[in-house]
């Protein structure tokens, strides 16, 4: 068996580690072992020396797709250079992607600088998640008032969006379902009813 | 303007001022970027390299600070040209292993430097001599501000700025502090430092980055991770831990003299015999004798005005600034040495004789009030 590093001299010294319920096995030759520090229990950094190696075996288990559907990039490639072919690699490759970041880094989410042309559309998505979230609640305690202004500012805020950005931004099928219950309260209570029973079924007026 | 001005020139990092400049040489931002939907370099045609060199380059061109600058396609500079950058810092030694398809640009003060198409499409830094990582960071941040306006960079809603290599991913930045640890060295602490930084996240490195070997006692910290925290945070726990080693540098200063002065007479006496007589010295063992000089300066052996010839002979003694005077053909490892021993002579005997011999009582290097608890750092 060969170094996981150097892959040219046998690998002498074998390593377990649990690192969030997940077993990782490195397998060292001597020279590198003691290059990552293995023997000198005081300066050996896990996540260092994993950094590489069980990034690779994790992007390895990642059923969808070997290849990044627009630069044509494989898993194989990332494995032998270490680097990514193009920006939607982090899309295509995103799961196996995900354990190795939070190895790597100190979060998982950008909290940092934004370039200035994306900052508007930026806080406009958050004001939309929001806004959904208080039309959900609403909907689901029969405001239906409150939630038909809701409505109207998701509608607005979308369309902002849409002229500024490419339109990927449809309006999305759950505000127009929640907005056409907001429409008719009947509806709503028929719809409630579907959601909650399962069968169309009348509900007596009470 | 003509890269012969840029190399007769010692950079505004070597020969500039900066606060803590005796222990702290320089500090450098560096911001990587790509461009929205075009492959990385790495896995780039050539001709889809060509185009996106031509975009970066023309918008950083023109941006207003690089109104003096120098600026070179990687292919038209000679072997020895790009290793002068190299040893200045102002271009990493993969950027120098480019040909067709990268560039450079710089300013003239050579604070300023953009790599175009090294592992990134961008990769642009600013260095200024001592710490100043706040400052250096607000000249690059500015840089960056400015060519969002031309360029569209590459950014992902949750992971930040795209990189090439997932380690950048986020600010893309890595911000570093060259230190001059002579006295963690010679008092055997500098490993146990190296450690703990290590342990939080930090990364403390040889001369010139990644896998490159200590030399002259300089050592490189920089941030080991670019997503989760703002710039800002970065650099505040980097500015935290870099001032921590700087306290204890000069604690172990203060230590050596009071109980191993003879020691340390001794080494920076010897040092300086060695390079006022030597006819042929390594690079190696040139940058490991100026350190000792270095630190003598510091500690008032010699006197203060001679602290710009000692800091540039650590590059003037470098491989590539030795020859670059003599356009005439690269020289033999030996005929370097000889060339290096040379020119270290003539530099030293321009100076004054040192006082080696009394233990300074008035150095420069105060010593720290605050704790002198080895090695402590932030959990």
């Amino acid at each position: 068996m060969f170094c996981d590093v150097c892959k040219s001299k046998e690998a002498t010294v074998f390593l377990t580690q649990i690192v969030e319920g997940k077993m990782q096995k490195v397998n060292l030759c001597e020279g590198c072992s003691k290059e990552k520090g293995v023997n000198d229990p005081t300066g050996f950094a896990l996540a260092d020396l994993l950094l590489g190696l069980g990034a690779a075996q994790e992007i390895d288990k990642n059923p969808a797709g070997n290849r990044c559907p627009v630069c044509g990039f494989s898993q194989a490639d990332f494995k032998k250079t270490g680097r990514l072919g193009c920006s939607a690699c982090y899309d295509a490759f995103a799961e196996g992607l995900s354990g190795m970041l939070k190895n790597m880094h100190r979060g998982s989410v950008h909290t940092g600088k934004v370039p200035a042309k994306l900052r508007v559309g930026r806080l406009r998505n958050k004001e939309l998640t929001e806004l959904q979230a208080s039309l959900q609640k609403a909907v689901q305690e029969e405001q239906f008032e409150e939630a038909a202004t809701l409505r109207d500012r998701i509608r607005k805020l979308e369309e902002e969006s849409h002229a500024e950005t490419a339109p990927e931004q449809e309006p999305s099928a759950e505000v127009n379902r929640i907005a056409s219950i907001a429409q008719s309260p009947e509806a709503a209570e028929a719809s409630k009813a579907t959601q909650t029973l399962g069968v169309p079924k009348p509900r007596k007026n009470s | 303007m003509k890269l012969s001005r840029i190399i007769a020139n010692t950079g505004e990092w070597l020969s500039g001022a900066g606060p803590h400049d005796q222990i702290v040489v320089s500090s450098r931002v560096r911001l990587a970027r790509n461009l929205k939907g075009k492959p990385f370099p790495g896995w780039s045609k050539k001709a889809e390299r060509v185009a996106v060199l031509e975009e970066v380059r023309t918008a950083v061109e023109q941006l207003p600070e690089m109104e003096e600058s120098f600026s070179e396609k990687l292919d038209d500079l000679s072997a020895l040209e790009k290793q002068v950058l190299v040893e200045r810092h102002l271009i990493s030694r993969e950027h120098a292993a480019k040909g067709a398809g990268s560039a450079v640009v710089m300013n003239t003060s050579q604070t300023l430097s953009f790599m175009i198409n090294e592992e990134d499409h961008l990769r642009m830094q600013a260095i200024r001599a001592g710490l100043q990582l706040d400052q250096v960071f607000a000249m690059i941040n500015q840089a960056d501000s400015e060519l969002e306006d031309t360029l569209d960079f590459a950014f992902h809603n949750d992971l930040g700025y795209l990189t090439a290599c997932p380690t950048n991913v986020g600010t893309g930045m890595r911000a570093s502090a060259m230190m001059h640890l002579p006295g963690l060295v010679m008092s055997e602490q500098v490993n146990k430092i190296i450690n703990s930084v290590n342990k939080i996240g930090l990364a403390v490195r040889g001369l010139h980055g990644e896998g490159t070997e200590a030399m002259g006692n300089l050592f490189q910290v920089s941030n080991q991770t670019t997503l989760g925290e703002t710039e800002e945070e970065i650099i505040g726990r980097l500015n935290k831990v870099i001032f921590q080693i700087l306290e204890h540098e000069q604690n172990a200063r203060q230590i050596l003299l009071q109980q191993r002065a003879e020691t340390l007479l001794d080494q920076i006496g010897r040092a300086y015999g060695i390079l006022c007589h030597a006819h042929s010295i390594t690079s190696k063992e040139a940058l490991n004798l100026l350190s000792f000089i270095k630190m003598g300066v510091d500690l008032g052996l010699f006197p203060s005005n001679n602290r710009l010839h000692v800091d540039e002979l650590f590059i003037e003694t470098q491989p590539a600034h030795l020859q670059k005077g003599l356009q005439v053909r690269k020289l033999g490892a030996e005929e370097r040495d000889s060339l290096r021993a040379a020119l270290i002579r003539a530099k030293l005997n321009q100076m004054a004789e040192p006082e080696i011999g009394k233990i300074p009582t008035n150095g420069s290097s105060t010593p720290s009030t605050s704790n002198t608890s080895e090695t402590s750092e932030e959990s």
